[in-house]
């Protein structure tokens, strides 16, 4: 067992993190089999990371909505959460790339593991923690004011990574997304032109286009259509062995289709939400030790 | 019987559409019915006031036959279509006439300026400026090109000073969370309700007055006027601002944040090109607001009758100057110049507005397909959210 408390931590499932957070890391990806790799400086570290919570707690001014959360999630795994709604899911999202602090009564505790190393620790730059972990929300949001093109190079722009090759990137990222196809013709066109599905894919795009270690996915599909969520499900089983993913769903079948391991939040009425239990995907739909685990997988409340 | 089976195209001629029914349209009846009821109206308030009565004056006499049309009006249609499509009817006659009452003293006006200066608009009146122009001649001699390239200057020098100020105030109002925010709003919107010639006599007392002697720049001058008209546009164009930044989607922001950008990075990057039409009107409010002002110039820009095409030194005239000073003189060719000086004040207001709009305007709008995209503010909806002078401080805010 690692000791996670070392300042020097060693990752258990990945390379070891970089000495200095804001040193400037090259990363070298292949756009395509036989293509020009495309270098890119000042980005995150390659490959997928682990991220852990350690008795994660977060409140919204003295509110306390989630108490004493421990969930680690492997690199290159899907991780869903799953509960009803107000129970604390999009909250522990948030914690997971520092988003939570942007509510201005928002505050927590514990300690969130990004290969080891606890982001919230004094000296790493939120910016830094987000570029490693991307984010895809709910409802779809890409920059009304940038094209495609644009859009999906907006996080080099955004944090400063320098690109070798920002076409070839374009092609990678919204590849990766299963978006290229369909907008390969109209990368010049407004990214608010696109359809719900398209638009949402062209975020994960945007996401991916950093080269994180972990995606974030706050109920992706939740605006959207039948043949778009398939489409973002095949997306997802697509990237898992690159980057680590969390996605948070309410839609149970989807859990069971994309998710490795599932973690069951529930928050009893004016409690805080807790993990109720955890474990691999197969075994909390067809075995949960938990009564209420399986009262709601099988969709008998939430 | 295959060949009959067969469609044709003369057999898939679809059969002919129901009537549409449209339950609120007004019908030709209606206009009818309108007409009617007003006519009625008229001679029913002539019968009242000219045969019966001694009549109560002109408004008394209008008052009273509006009245009258809309009880007809409701009448007539309650007997033809019943009470609730009659009530219908009745309020869109009623708020209609309302728009087209307040509408009017726009059109007045705007058709007052018109038919006065028209006639002394000639190509001359924007080559010329008033050199050797004495009273007695015509309106035709000479021309405003000095007080055209004055009020350009001045509003230009302005906006150069207002818009970075008053876009930097509006982001740390609405991005930060400063605890001086409240401060600041509170010293924008006094800002705003100060009468423009304590703006005038401002700069007159701080710079004019002690330095104006000794150095140019300090003397009555365009930049003078331009320090003035800012104090103007300041309030203006921030408010504006402020409203528009707060129109920009959230998702927008946690979208760039998430990507690893700052907090000063997603302004730049992000919000401020979200919002670019935003801002666009914003400055064009702001340019309305300057453009016309007289007051905050008389102890700043001074009014000239040359042309001064250095705004930094020396007296330089504006359009309101020119309008102001031509108007209030006895000669008639004086006011059909000043009358003309007007005219072209509003059409340079409208060349200022167009350029503003063409230069602001949405490229990714043009080419949208879908109504998916997050919202962006327009024109339309700063000024659903806009708070009237003297408003609240808080906004309420549209679907957030």
């Amino acid at each position: 067992m690692t000791d996670f408390a070392t300042d020097a931590p060693q990752g258990p499932f990945g390379p070891a993190p970089p000495a200095a957070p804001d040193a400037e890391q090259t990363q070298t990806i292949n756009v395509l089999p036989g293509g020009p790799p495309v270098r890119l400086v000042g980005g995150p570290p390659p490959g997928a990371a682990t991220i852990e919570s350690r008795g994660a707690h977060a409140w919204f001014g003295d509110h306390l909505v989630l108490e004493d959360v421990n969930i680690a999630m492997p690199p290159g795994e899907v991780t869903a959460l799953i509960g009803p709604s107000g129970c604390g899911k999009s909250t522990f999202l948030r914690l997971l790339n520092r988003m939570h602090e942007l509510v201005p009564s928002a505050s927590l505790a514990g300690e969130i593991l990004l290969d080891g190393e606890d982001i919230y620790r004094p000296g790493i730059r939120a910016q830094q923690v987000r570029m490693r972990i991307g984010m895809v929300f709910q409802k779809p949001n890409p920059f009304p004011a940038m094209t495609i093109r644009d859009n999906v190079l907006a996080g080099l722009k955004l944090a400063r990574i320098k690109c070798s090759d920002k076409g070839g990137l374009v092609e990678q990222s919204l590849l990766r997304a299963g978006l290229w196809r369909e907008v390969r013709d109209r990368l010049g066109s407004p990214g608010g032109a696109l359809s719900g599905g398209q638009q949402q894919r062209l975020c994960i795009a945007r996401a991916l286009a950093v080269q994180p270690n972990v995606l974030l996915m706050d109920e992706p599909c939740s605006a959207l259509d039948p043949t778009s969520t398939r489409r973002i499900e095949e997306t997802i089983g697509e990237l898992r062995h690159n980057v680590t993913i969390v996605i948070v769903t309410h839609n149970m079948q989807q859990a069971y289709r994309v998710s490795d391991r599932c973690a069951f939040f529930l928050a009893a009425e004016n409690e805080p939400g807790r993990v109720v239990e955890q474990g691999a995907t197969e075994t909390m739909f067809s075995a949960p030790e938990d009564q209420r685990t399986l009262a709601y997988v099988e969709g008998q409340f939430g | 019987m295959v060949a009959a089976l067969a469609p044709t195209v003369e057999s898939t001629a679809r059969p002919a559409l129901p009537a549409r029914r449209r339950p609120r349209e007004f019908t030709a009846v209606d206009y009818g019915t309108i007409v009617g009821s007003a006519l009625s109206a008229l001679t029913l308030t002539w019968l009242i006031f000219a045969r019966l009565t001694d009549g109560v004056g002109w408004l008394g006499f209008l008052v009273v036959a509006y009245v009258a049309f809309l009880a007809l009006f409701g009448l007539v249609t309650a007997d033809r279509i019943g009470v609730l499509a009659a009530k219908d009817r009745l309020a869109t006659v009623t708020i209609t006439s309302g728009a087209m009452l307040l509408l009017a003293p726009l059109l007045w006006l705007v058709g007052y300026v018109v038919v006065k200066g028209l006639p002394g608009l000639r190509p001359s009146f924007f080559t010329h400026d008033m050199r050797g122009v004495t009273p007695t001649m015509p309106a035709s001699a000479g021309g405003g090109l000095h007080a055209i390239i004055g009020s350009l200057q001045q509003v230009g020098l302005a906006l150069v000073i207002t818009v970075p100020l008053a876009v930097s105030t509006a982001v740390f109002l609405n991005e930060t969370r400063s605890r001086l925010r409240r401060p600041v709003r509170v010293v924008v919107d006094a800002m705003s309700g100060m009468p423009s010639v304590v703006a005038g006599l401002f700069i007159y007392a701080t710079f004019v007055i002690p330095y104006g002697g000794q150095i140019d720049l300090f003397g009555f001058n365009g930049f003078m006027a331009a320090l003035a008209l800012s104090m103007i546009m300041l309030p203006t164009i921030t408010r504006t601002v402020e409203v528009v930044l707060r129109l920009v989607p959230d998702g927008l922001r946690e979208a760039s944040l998430s990507l690893g950008a700052s907090r000063a990075r997603t302004v730049w990057s992000v919000v401020l090109p979200t919002a670019r039409s935003g801002v666009t009107t914003a400055v064009v409010l702001g340019i309305a607001r300057a453009v016309g002002e007289t007051a905050p110039l008389l102890f700043t820009a001074f009014g000239y009758r040359l042309i001064n095409s250095n705004p930094f030194a020396n007296p330089q005239e504006s359009l309101p100057l020119f309008v102001f000073r031509s108007i209030t003189q006895p000669q008639q060719s004086m006011i059909d110049r000043g009358f003309t000086g007007a005219l072209v004040l509003m059409l340079v207001v409208l060349a200022l507005f167009g350029l503003a709009r063409f230069l602001g305007r949405d490229r990714s709008r043009s080419r949208r397909r879908t109504g998916q995209a997050p919202a962006m503010p327009t024109g339309a909806d700063i000024f659903e959210a806009l708070p009237g002078p003297g408003a609240p401080v808080s906004v309420a805010q549209k679907g957030s």
